[in-house]
């Protein structure tokens, strides 16, 4: 029976990117509901009395009140399973390119329904061979694998709320992601099918069996980062910075170089270029650590600056949902987003149409707690069910604070939840020094557990070297603030040494460029032994100073210009030539020592 | 869609009006004021409350009557007829001719709100554009199909630096192949800026490439809100529908914001910085991103835009937004200005996004990214003994510091003061050379040592 206007659940007011409605069949927070008869995709975040507030994720141009709004008796969730990798989503996990095919058209339009996962393709499914008929399955046993690309063979998990015994599963086969792949028989005699695919709320973290402390870092080739504020896996950092400090390059040199085995980019209110350029970039490079193309371990989640914000505040939630998927199978998942400041915002613009009372700068009182609760998703956990297995979910994300100012409430906020902040310095970024990251500023919560590592893994001195060279950069800030009063001329020779190392180290050392195709990726041998040069350098020249030798002369060695330009000079498949970087110090070392017979 | 009509309203507040008892109206819904002895107003919905309609009227609300009021919804949302016959032509911010020529008649139209480019469908810009200005062409490159705003203060020559832009760039092939035209939306411009920029056009022969949607100082507010998506929505036609490479010139995105604020004061919206409305982000990006290159079109917008900080303050959250969306900014600097440089661009503060993937070999030549790098590294350190100097006297400096502090003069006095002269790509990278041999080789750190031999010239080519 159709029910008349004034029975079904109708619209009864609409502004900014929400809508109201009354006679809604049921009232549950978080509920998906088709919006109009476009059936634009909301989702319920406020209910009083018999009125529900709805976020919509797309333009609500052209609704009435009236308009009737249709329940689905869903979350928002995210669809789990093969077709996510090498993938672009909108932030609800609509595929673009999907909606592309769907529009024939440049632009997105409006009121597409689209599954997050091909329902046609068919996936290579191998059945766990410990498996058998009867055993009890739970949450997170593995049932199978699929091979989902050159560098991922993704875990077919049971979901995490199942438990029942087997009662039947597929033979090695060709599968859809809805296809039955195995029945269980659940506890209260009900059956229910396995797919390749199952859903999950993304506001709500998946569970797991326990966690764990961090323990190995997340070599990422950069540099300032693995060598002075290093992140592990699991671990979380913040990246604050004005506009144009490098924010957007460094989380796309993560998503590139690091040696996580899935990446997922969200880009989050920020430029449609940059995703698009991500999508061009990465099927022509290669993963340095497996040699597959980057792409095969890519995840993109696009909602970019002029794309609904309603839909931006979920996309946060999408990626580290998928992030925890793939943790689940054991992964070490790195979740880069850019910019979270953006989410803030959007989180900040719906409470506004809540006429929720602002606390700071107009943002919620639950600023602080959302974001919580985001970094509380990252870690290394051991995963649900059987076999055995450990993943990590590291959370390297962009605040962009208002006017470059990082008391904002949002660089605020965030630094009480991150261990590690790379603090983007305007200075550096304007004299084109990048990764502009702030050395003085910046810090990593993570150095006592690397350097353990460290120990173990054969890198005894990067601690060392570490220290040394900060010593150095320390002493430089102390004595540039003298420099500034009386300039170097009245330094005495040995702090003007000081001024030519750390200048080394700035320029051949910390600066990075991410366009260039050598020094892109530092592989860690070379970024030690590239300090280990520059030491070697210092050692020598302050004996040589010691015993009087002029710094003129030092300054004007060939070995500086070497030691600046060694990171793109040596190609990192031919290490060998560092070599000859060691012998050449030595030999101008001694050269000036004999020529003007000092001592060395 | 038939139109309903509503005779009275119940508020009247500001720009806005309140509609009640009316039921079936659309949000974003196009509307029309009907007054007696008054020309009729334009409007648009921006929420609807059960049988509350709230309406941003263009031409505000001053000297309407409760009563009298007349409101005509029209069943649709804003729209703009679209066609190649605009070009040539100058356009109100609804859209309506100001020429004295007819309207637009066509069978296109178009939503002026947009919809987001697909990111998927976008073609990553990569053709640089020659400016002919130093400064941009190998610092700060511009490409076909970026959005760059100019960061200037009052009093600066930025609508100089404009027409010399739209005066010297090659924006498409010079064969004449490719189709070309201008869309400038003025925004709150005054009189003296508006002939101006009239001038330029009717001087550079351009004037029958240009269509103008112009919103005076003079002009209403609200209005002024339509201007920049008017503009977009024609060079959207032209460059995805017809295949043109359209410049859109915005002028000036401060008043274009100031609107916005005034507007969502009147809505009683909570906010953020400075008064300024938390959704400006937003509300910009669906401007600044309308330019680009996409799938299966020939055409491509790029977009300048005119930003007056206010108080010269970058922090100020117009051009911080603006920064934040924008694929990098020419910042203009007063004390450069002041010392008579023209044009006075800030090399160090400014930034162009996208010339990392539209310069070097096979586009502009293969030494540009390096001494790009170079100069800007150079220019740095000398600018840094520049301070040191003031305080201990040039005297003081070690021989290494007075060396880098006459390059950066150098380079200010003839790299970055170029005057109104056009130098092609060629000419500015031989000019950086030049500059770059008064340095000794120890400090030449970016350029490699093969690049030193083929480009470097020796003392006596040297252009200085
Ligand atoms: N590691 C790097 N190597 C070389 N250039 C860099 C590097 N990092 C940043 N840049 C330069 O700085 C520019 C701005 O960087 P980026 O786009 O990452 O800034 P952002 O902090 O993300 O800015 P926004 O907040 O506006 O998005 C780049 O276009 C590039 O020219
Ligand atoms: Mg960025």
């Amino acid at each position: 029976m159709s029910k008349t206007l004034e029975e079904g659940a109708r619209i009864v007011s609409i502004k900014g990117s929400t809508v109201q409605a009354k006679n809604l069949s049921s009232y549950r927070m978080g509920e998906i509901t088709f919006v109009g008869e476009e059936r634009l995709i909301g989702e319920i975040i406020a209910i009083e009395r018999e009125i529900a507030t709805i976020q919509v994720y797309e333009p609500l141009e052209g609704l009435r009140i009236n308009d009737p709004i249709y329940p689905t008796g869903k979350s928002l969730s995210a669809e789990l399973g093969p077709g996510l990798l090498a993938n672009i989503f909108d932030g609800i996990q609509r595929p673009l390119e999907t909606i592309k095919d769907i529009t024939k058209s440049a632009f997105i339009e409006r009121g597409i329904q689209t599954n997050a996962l091909d329902r046609n393709k068919k996936w290579s499914f191998v059945p766990n061979p410990d498996l058998k008929q009867g055993e009890i399955i739970r949450g997170g046993d593995q049932i199978g694998s699929v091979k989902e690309t050159e560098s991922i063979e993704t875990m077919i998990i049971a979901p995490p709320y199942i438990h029942g015994h087997l009662l039947e599963i597929q033979d090695k086969g060709e599968y859809t992601v809805t296809e039955p792949i195995a029945v269980i028989k659940k506890q209260d005699n009900r059956k229910e099918e396995l797919k390749l695919m199952h859903e999950w709320p993304v506001r709500i973290a998946r569970p797991f069996l326990r966690k764990m402390p961090v323990q190995e870092p997340l070599i990422t080739g950069q540099r300032i980062i693995d060598m002075f504020f290093p992140i592990t896996k699991g671990g979380t950092a913040a990246i604050p910075g004005g506009f144009g400090t490098g924010k957007t390059v460094l989380m796309h040199q993560l998503s590139k170089w690091s040696n996580a085995d899935v990446v997922i980019y969200i880009g989050c209110g920020e430029r449609g270029n940059e995703m698009t350029d991500v999508l061009i970039g990465f099927p022509k490079l290669m993963d340095p650590h497996t040699k597959n193309p980057l792409m095969a371990r890519t995840i993109l989640i696009a909602n970019v600056s002029n794309m609904p914000v309603a839909a931006r505040e979920a996309s946060i939630y999408m990626g580290i949902t998928i992030a925890e998927y793939f943790r689940d199978q054991g992964f070490n998942v790195l979740l880069t987003a850019d910019s979270t400041s953006r989410w803030a915002e959007a989180l900040r613009e719906i409470s506004g149409q809540l006429e929720e009372m602002p606390v700071e700068e107009g943002y919620p009182a639950y600023l602080g707690a959302r974001l919580a609760n985001f970094y509380e998703r990252a870690g290394r956990i051991i995963a649900l069910g059987s076999p055995y297995r450990e993943g990590t979910i590291n959370i390297t994300a962009a605040v962009s604070p208002a006017g470059g100012d990082f008391s904002e409430p949002v660089t605020a906020n965030t630094k009480r939840f991150v261990k590690t902040f790379w603090g983007l310095d305007p200075t550096l970024a304007n004299r084109k020094h990048f990764p502009s990251i702030n050395w003085f500023t910046s810090y990593s919560g993570y150095i006592e557990v690397i350097e353990e590592w460290a120990l173990e893994s054969g890198l005894e001195d990067w601690g060392r070297y570490r220290q040394e060279l900060f010593t150095i950069l320390q002493k430089d800030n102390e004595l540039q603030h003298i420099v500034e009063l009386i300039g170097s001329k009245a330094l005495p020779a040995d702090e003007q040494l000081i001024l030519l190392i750390a200048d080394i180290i700035k320029t051949g050392f910390l600066q990075q460029s991410a366009f260039h195709p050598v020094d892109s990726f530092c592989p860690i041998e070379k970024q030690m032994r590239m300090m280990k040069h520059i030491l070697l350098f210092y050692n020598r020249a302050n004996i040589l100073i010691k015993n009087g030798c002029p710094i003129s002369l030092l300054n004007s060695l060939k070995s500086v210009q070497i030691l600046k330009r060694m990171k793109e000079d040596v190609p990192n498949e031919n290490l060998m030539q560092l070599n000859k970087i060691e012998d050449y110090i030595h030999s101008e070392m001694e050269e000036l020592g004999s020529k003007y017979g000092y001592r060395v | 869609m038939a139109r309903i009509t509503v005779k009275g309203v119940s508020e009247i507040k500001g720009p806005l009006i309140v509609v009640e008892g009316v039921s079936g109206i659309q949000m974003g819904e196009y509307l029309v004021v009907n007054l007696e002895n008054q020309p009729s107003r334009k409007g648009r919905v921006l929420a609807i409350e059960e049988e509350k309609v709230i309406i941003l009227l263009y031409q505000g609300t001053y000297e309407t009557e409760r009563d009298e009021i007349e409101t005509e919804f029209y069943g649709r949302t804003m729209q703009l007829f679209v066609s190649e016959t605009m070009i040539g032509r100058i356009f109100n911010s609804l859209g309506e001719p100001l020429d004295g020529l007819p309207n637009i008649y066509s069978d296109d139209y178009r939503d002026v709100n947009g919809t987001p480019i697909n990111p998927t469908s976008r073609i990553y810009p990569k053709n640089y554009i020659e400016t002919g200005i130093s400064t941009i062409d190998i610092m700060n490159t511009l490409v076909r199909g970026q959005k760059l705003p100019i960061f200037t203060g009052a009093g600066l020559p930025n609508n100089q630096l404009i027409g010399q832009i739209v005066r010297q760039a090659k924006i498409t092939e010079q064969d004449g192949s490719e189709k070309f035209a201008i869309v400038f939306g003025a925004m709150g411009l005054t009189m003296d800026d508006y002939i101006y920029f009239q001038r330029l056009f009717k001087e550079t022969g351009t004037l029958n490439k240009v269509i103008m949607f112009s919103n005076l100082a003079s002009d209403s507010a609200a209005e002024r809100l339509l201007t920049p998506r008017m503009a977009l929505t024609t060079a959207e036609y032209l460059a995805f529908d017809k295949d043109y490479h359209v410049l859109v010139i915005l002028s000036d995105i401060t008043n274009y914001c100031q609107a916005l604020r005034e507007i969502s004061v009147a809505l009683e919206t909570v906010p953020s910085r400075k008064g300024f409305p938390g959704y400006m982000y937003s509300d910009l990006a669906s401007i600044y991103e309308r330019a680009g290159i996409v799938e299966d079109s020939e055409g491509s917008i790029t977009m300048i835009v005119n930003l007056t900080m206010p108080n010269d303050d970058i922090t100020h959250p117009i051009p911080d937004l603006t920064g934040y969306i924008t694929e990098g900014q020419i910042i203009l600097d007063r004390s450069m200005h002041n010392r008579g440089i023209y044009p006075p661009i800030d090399v160090l503060g400014s930034l162009s996004r996208l010339m990392k993937d539209g310069i070097g070999e096979g586009f502009t030549r293969k030494d540009h990214p390096s001494l790009s790098d170079q100069l800007y590294a150079s220019y740095a350190e000398g600018l840094d003994k520049r301070s040191l100097a003031e305080v201990i006297g040039r005297k003081e400096l070690n021989r290494r510091d007075q060396v880098l502090l006459s390059f950066a003069d150098k380079f200010e006095e003839v790299f970055v003061n170029q005057g109104n002269e056009h130098k092609t790509i060629e000419q500015s990278l031989e000019l950086g050379w030049s500059l770059l041999s008064q340095l000794p080789e120890t400090e030449l750190t970016k350029v490699s040592e093969d690049l030193i031999k083929t480009f470097m010239k020796s003392k006596e080519e040297n252009m200085l």
